[in-house]
């Protein structure tokens, strides 16, 4: 459901913290750098208004949680394959990225729904387990719901370099401090994972045995306190940049946001599609 | 709440004793993940609920930052953001081989205060849920409330109670930032529990199919917090104690950069009781815990329900008096809405409005304004 899933590195016996958190902290630098370079290629969705997308996001989302038809919901899923397709996604990345990370954690959540969700029987199996109907009903409403949602928030990554969604995101009526402070914390994030990489790398490399659980944990609050220390230190930093260059407690962008007639249509179609999902699924 | 007829009837006798151990264990391995709700789980209804619950301590966080703050700290905010979001990739060793990491909420709310610890982690979530996919989009009214709000503001309030008045480097800072953090994520499970475990009772099919999260709430919270009590919150407890410690031998000062907060006479009502309105706001949301208890409050029976406890008579006064009254929101229902259990919580929120403000208007009676001394 979380970090973790991110951490399914193949495991040689028992790996250690130091090497896990390696492996985690470069696949999600090698994630960042892979939704940057798909972002900037030419494609469907990429040539369309960021703030219309940042909208049609919203709505897409909202379709698929308000829509009580299974069938509903499985169209809108397809409908980001297809537009991912369109956007030069790879097909196969946006397919396993969706179903093998986050809705694993789902699948066992929903699980002994099918068991326990009372209903007519549907499926019996040994040790007196009954599937039921509307527990078949309810876990697919789970699952599908999650890996829709997942998708649609993914395309918009894939398709909107992170500075584009920043700025778009001023239509959503967000303070202008708090997108300045978005745009600030996702550079420092590179930063600080750099540091902590360094940090563990240095680390890794002076190791001749195992660490026992107790080193773990003297390493881990070490590790912790200096990367605040450090987080602390680089903010003064910041900000004395910030003050030099002459920042006056109110951030200004350039927005060079344009609607043309092609935004207006997708918008209309977007529009249409939510409509349509929530009518065909009240 | 005389009769509580559960939308769901659920039925642990035809799940077998084995796969309930099996699921027991895997509660206890879900634990070790952070509770980043993911979209789909809830209703959009719940969704837009704890953005209106999270709304006001955004703005107070906003609204802080631009009066009283100078501009230094929107890199603070943004590099303790970041600062979260990386002690979240933390994988902690647990006994028995696996791992499980830390959400920094409770360090951020002891170092920099809690509205700086609700706005750092905000952020952090919002990062996560936008660009890789962790926890949902819509999700992020309950996953802030549960891991920036309710996090930060029970450890800091824990780890104020502990170490107030002591020397920075004490024993008891480290137990206060401990106790303080074990409790803080417990805490936050149980709302996060609490969240799912509203939705099959709210939001189902005509024919009980629940649309959203489909376990009650007698399974949801008691699997929630028992699985973070157990793992979760023990990690963000030695993640938080081991860095205060750390703090203490390298770098003490950082411990100092929030005071106790005084109390001076001009401060707002709010800000002098606000360690109580945030109780009595957390009691206003525990309400719903009455719909897990079955039958009524002992001796608040009403005529009716004392003949079927037995009773065989009633006592005429009682009887003659019981028909005096026909309250509004009878038996805490709204009939209108033909939902008894939404009819509940509602009902316990209209209440407390209108307690509150009949208390509000008693003290403006009974208080006079004292005269400004300008």
């Amino acid at each position: 459901m979380s970090a973790a899933s991110r951490s399914t590195p193949k495991r040689t016996r028992r790996s250690s913290f130091v090497e896990r958190t390696l492996v985690d902290i470069h696949h999600t630098l090698e994630q960042s750098l892979f939704a940057e370079n798909t972002a900037r290629q030419p494609g469907l969705l990429q040539g369309l208004d960021p703030r219309l997308k940042i909208l049609a996001m919203l709505l897409l989302l909202l379709a698929v949680s308000l829509s009580r038809s299974l069938l509903v919901i499985a169209a809108l899923y397809f409908l980001t394959l297809g537009l991912a397709y369109f956007s030069k996604v790879p097909l196969g990345f946006f397919v396993k990225r969706v179903w093998l990370f986050i809705p694993f954690f789902t699948g066992i959540i929903a699980l002994p729904a099918l068991f326990i969700v009372p209903g007519t029987a549907w499926v019996h199996l040994p040790l007196g387990l009954v599937i039921t109907t509307t527990g078949v009903q309810t876990a697919l409403f789970l699952l599908l719901r999650v890996g829709s949602s997942v998708s649609v928030g993914i395309l918009l990554i894939l398709t909107t370099p992170w500075n584009s969604v920043l700025k778009a995101l001023g239509v959503l009526r967000l303070p202008a401090v708090i997108i300045l402070m978005l745009g600030m914390t996702y550079r420092y994030i590179h930063l600080l994972l750099n540091i902590t990489n360094d940090m563990f790398l240095s680390r890794k490399s002076r190791l001749l045995r195992p660490l026992s659980g107790e080193e773990n944990r003297q390493l881990i609050g070490a590790t912790s306190g200096t990367l605040l220390s450090k987080s602390l230190q680089v903010s003064s930093e910041v900000y004395l940049a910030m003050q030099s260059r002459g920042f006056r407690d109110y951030p200004r962008t350039i927005d060079t946001f344009e609607m043309r007639p092609v935004d207006w249509a997708a918008g209309l179609i977007v529009s249409l599609v939510f409509l349509a999902a929530i009518w065909l699924g009240r | 709440m005389s009769k509580l007829p559960s939308t769901l009837p659920w039925s642990w006798q035809r799940f077998p004793r084995p796969l309930l151990v099996y699921y027991g264990g895997l509660g206890l391995w879900l634990g070790t993940t952070a509770m980043h709700i993911p979209d789909g789980y809830l209703s959009p209804v719940t969704s837009i609920i704890m953005f209106l619950i999270v709304l006001p301590f955004w703005v107070m966080g906003v609204r802080k930052l631009r009066e009283k703050m100078t501009a230094r700290n929107v890199p603070l905010i943004a590099l303790l953001a970041a600062f979260s979001f990386v002690i979240m990739m933390f994988n902690v060793p647990i006994p028995g081989g696996t791992t499980a990491h830390a959400v920094g909420g409770a360090l951020a709310a002891i170092i920099m205060g809690p509205e700086i610890g609700t706005m750092a982690v905000s952020i952090a979530l919002v990062i996560q849920a936008f660009f890789f996919g962790d926890g949902g989009i819509l999700a992020l009214g309950a996953n802030c409330f549960n891991m920036a709000v309710v996090l930060p503001y029970v450890s800091y309030a824990i780890y104020q109670a502990l170490s107030k008045n002591q020397p920075t480097l004490s024993k008891r800072r480290i137990v206060g930032a401990a106790l303080g953090a074990w409790t803080g994520l417990t805490v936050a499970a149980f709302f996060a529990g609490f969240e799912f475990g509203i939705q099959p009772m709210l939001f189902h099919t005509a024919n009980g199919t629940p649309l959203y999260a489909p376990y009650p709430l007698s399974i949801s919270i008691p699997a929630m917090v028992l699985a973070h009590a157990l793992v979760a919150s023990p990690v963000e407890a030695l993640v938080t104690a081991l860095v205060v410690a750390y703090l203490q031998r390298a770098n003490p000062s950082t411990l100092e950069f929030v005071r106790k907060p005084e109390i001076s006479p001009e401060m707002s009502g709010f800000a002098k009781w606000r360690l109580l309105w945030i109780v009595l706001a957390v009691l206003i949301v525990l309400v719903p815990i009455g719909l897990l208890a079955p039958g009524t409050a002992w001796g608040e029976w009403g005529a009716q329900q004392l003949t079927r406890r037995g009773l065989a008579f009633v006592p005429q006064g009682m009887a003659k008096l019981s028909g005096l009254w026909s309250a509004p929101m009878r038996g805490y229902d709204l009939p209108a809405l033909k939902n008894a259990d939404l009819g509940y919580i509602l009902s316990g929120i209209v209440g407390t409005i209108v307690i509150g403000i009949v208390a509000w208007l008693f003290t403006m009676l009974v208080t006079t304004r004292k005269p400004e001394s300008k």
